[in-house]
């Protein structure tokens, strides 16, 4: 099967056979990562920008170091140092950026569907790199694809996402592609922070942290931000971290193959305790290096690079 | 101006309880019983075969934009959709800039109307100074200066002691206060319906219950201090039902229904196009079924079409950012039909009443009746006709509709303003 897309805006519309083509491709190039000369010329000569209206450290980075091992030049243009701050409209921004011949469009913005505004209005790809709360694909992609490094197969698998679920792309994203996985997804927290309407998604929704975790497979953590206390979504992060925060005792009635997550950036102490973030069940670093590869794959396939090998479904 | 003789078109006129095939006479721009012989030699003759004659339609909650934003739409341009929609009196809103706060923007808005608009265009005045809801507006010298209600529109009044002494204030007057209904400490920010659908896009939601609050809040005010207040654009299956049961204990309150609450879902929104982005959002298909059933046993009192133009520019954004509204003038009569006269069986006679006599009366205006000696002001439209619906090829200044290039049903054949023709079903006949 081959590659049809020009944009990855959601992981809502991918088939299973076009995860897979991803996750097969990055598996590929995650090899290269490891060789003493990380780079490969499948991008040669193509030039792919990175707009960046939302800060972003991570992200970024992963994607501009994607580009780079795909042997593309790349830009990076930041809220700043664009000309929204003279109130250019995002659709001249982008037009322009087209205009300059680059090959490709990485986009993080604070507004929900951006990307797919952008998809309709350019002649180039679009890869969604976070809109607001609505989607983060690349994240998606790189969490699942470090859940079948270490489960295999998702299908049955019991994966519990705890923390700010409303406001989270990283979620969205995730149950998107765990869903199409065929796992079992729990959302757990505080039920402003998981709202009983976000069960629309096809997943479970709990604030009993305990019956939640229980033999859970996989336990993705989500950054408590500060914000979210002052708008009164919950009443104190000690509260938070009494409530809902992972330690020791909690991580006990995990699946005792289980692993843990988290997107980062982490706040230690908070929705995690530091043991557990840098114990043998975190896999949050090697999430950090697979999501390289998994970004090297979609800029890759969008780019009209074509898998080299797809391996059967997890 | 000659007389005018309307031809087995059929007569609907729910004030005076006539729903048959006959004639309609004009002379000197008012309905009359019938024409002398001599009259009748002379009357310019139309053809209603096939045609609903009807008073012309009355929209109580319009946008024209002027004086401030003339380039979204203005005085002239917004009477032309009105003539095109079968319209023949809209009631402004004050979110003008400068807002409708003072007797001098009044008085500045009625010498444009005066001038420009080719339907009757009547004012409202603000609450509040300049819609802050900080201070009282000096409501009885505008009241004095001919607005017909006072609203603090979008900027709903969120102090409730101010809104007290509003209520009070008003009364003296005479004045029905108008208010959106939104508190807004529960909708910063928010972008949409709060539900399902806002879960799954990841945009900011906007509960039915900040429309409830306020909404029960209003009842209360109407009940405490004997004013009458009328809620616009309802939108919340709850603010249905708490306006039936303030209603059955005979509080002073009115609702209107947009065409597009009962026509469109939050689901529309899943594109993320912001020609679905509107203040209340889109809702859910209970709360839709909800506001046609108050359409039907009288809750909601009349539909008004929240006519809120915007340019392709301003729309043509992110979601979060495009600004709120939709055209309704020239839409307004066929979606309404195909919602309520044929998916949901209302007759043709109730929803003639609900966005003609009804909406006059709520305002105490001198329209929505074919009553002999009453103004010449009469919509004919013809039910069955299917066209489509081209924005950009309408009246308006803006384009933003929901049914920018679908097929409609139901369409205006020629709308007259006290005797004279001002919209001939293709042009309208400009000042």
């Amino acid at each position: 099967m081959s590659w049809n897309r020009r944009h990855l805006l959601t992981l809502e519309e991918l088939s299973l056979a076009e995860l897979d083509q991803i996750h097969a491709t990055a598996a590929s190039f995650k090899k290269i990562l490891t060789r003493s000369v990380k780079k490969v010329p499948a991008l040669r000569g193509k030039t792919i920008v990175n707009l960046f209206l939302e800060p972003s450290t991570r992200t970024r980075m992963a994607f501009d170091m994607a580009a780079k091992r795909l042997s593309a030049d790349t830009i990076s243009l930041d809220a700043k140092s664009s000309s929204t701050t003279k109130g250019e409209s995002l659709r001249d921004t982008a037009q322009n950026i087209e205009a300059l011949q680059a090959d490709m469009i990485v986009v993080r913005h604070s507004a929900p569907g951006s990307p797919l505004y952008l998809s309709k209005i350019l002649g180039i790809p679009v890869i969604n790199a976070g809109d607001g709360a609505h989607e983060h694909p690349t994240q998606g992609l790189l969490d699942t694809f470090t859940m079948r490094e270490r489960l295999g197969s998702l299908k049955g698998r019991r994966v519990v996402i705890l923390g700010d679920i409303l406001y989270s792309r990283v979620a969205r994203s995730n149950i998107q592609a765990l869903k199409t996985f065929g796992a079992d997804v729990t959302l757990v927290g505080p039920s402003t922070l998981v709202p009983k309407h976000l069960e629309a998604l096809g997943v479970t929704v709990s604030h009993d942290l305990r019956s939640a975790l229980a033999d859970a497979e996989v336990v993705m953590l989500l950054r408590i931000q500060h914000e979210r206390q002052n708008a009164g979504m919950f009443p104190s992060i000690g509260e938070y971290t009494s409530m809902f925060g992972l330690n020791q005792q909690r991580a006990a009635w995990l699946h005792p193959n289980a692993i843990i997550m988290h997107p980062g950036p982490i706040n230690r102490g908070v929705e995690i305790d530091s043991e557990l973030a840098d114990g043998p069940r975190s896999v949050i670093l090697d999430q950090v290096t697979n999501g390289i590869a998994v970004r090297m794959a979609v800029l890759y396939l969008c780019a009209g690079g074509q898998p080299e090998y797809v391996t059967p479904t997890g | 101006m000659p007389a005018l003789w309307i031809q087995n078109a059929r007569v609907i006129d729910p004030a005076n309880k006539r729903n048959a095939v006959g004639d309609l006479f004009v002379k000197n721009g008012l309905i009359v019983a019938d024409l002398s012989a001599a009259d009748k030699k002379k009357a310019k003759v139309i053809d209603g075969t096939n045609l609903v004659a009807c008073p012309g339609l009355v929209d109580i909650h319009v946008h024209f934009r002027e004086p401030g934003q003339t380039h979204k739409e203005n005085i002239a341009t917004g009477s032309h959709c009105a003539a095109a929609g079968g319209f023949t009196t809209v009631v402004c809103m004050p979110n003008t800039s400068p807002p409708a706060s003072n007797t001098g923007t009044i008085q500045y808005i009625k010498d444009v109307i005066k001038r420009d608009a080719v339907v009757k265009v009547l004012t409202t005045g603000c609450i509040t100074v300049d819609m802050k809801g900080e201070a009282l507006a000096p409501i009885g010298s505008l009241a004095k200066a001919g607005v017909v209600a006072i609203t603090d529109d979008g900027d709903c009044v969120q102090s409730n002691e101010l809104m007290r002494r509003a209520c009070e204030y008003a009364k003296m007057f005479e004045l029905p206060i108008m208010d959106h209904c939104q508190d807004h400490s529960m909708t910063v920010d928010a972008v949409m319906n709060e539900g399902e659908v806002s879960a799954r896009l990841g945009l900011k939601g906007w509960p039915n219950a900040a429309e409830d609050l306020i909404v029960s809040r209003n009842a209360i005010l109407a009940t405490y201090t004997g004013a009458h207040i009328h809620m616009q654009h309802i939108s919340s299956r709850n603010a249905v039902e708490i306006i039936r049961r303030a209603k059955d204990r005979g509080v002073s309150i009115s609702a209107e229904a947009t065409p597009h609450h009962i026509a469109l879902t939050d689901k529309c929104i899943e594109g993320y196009d912001p020609k679905f982005k509107m203040n209340p959002p889109l809702r859910t298909a209970e709360d839709q079924e909800a506001i046609i059933e108050g359409l039907r046993d009288g809750t909601i009192d009349i539909i008004a079409t929240d006519h809120a133009p915007h340019t392709d520019y301003e729309k043509d954004k992110e979601f979060d950012y495009a600004p709120n509204g939709i055209l309704g003038l020239e839409t307004a009569l066929p979606v309404t039909l195909d919602i309520l006269l044929r998916k949901n069986r209302f007759s043709l006679p109730k929803v003639v009443d609900l966005m003609t006599r009804k909406p006059a009366d709520l305002l105490k205006l001198a329209a929505g009746t074919l009553s002999v000696g009453a103004a010449a002001d009469i919509c004919l439209f013809d039910p069955k006709e299917k066209w489509t619906y081209d924005a950009r090829a309408g009246f308006s200044k803006s384009s933003n509709s929901p049914w920018d290039g679908e097929e409609l049903q139901g369409r205006i054949k020629t709308t007259i303003v006290d005797g004279r023709v001002v919209y001939d079903g293709k042009n309208v006949r400009k000042r």
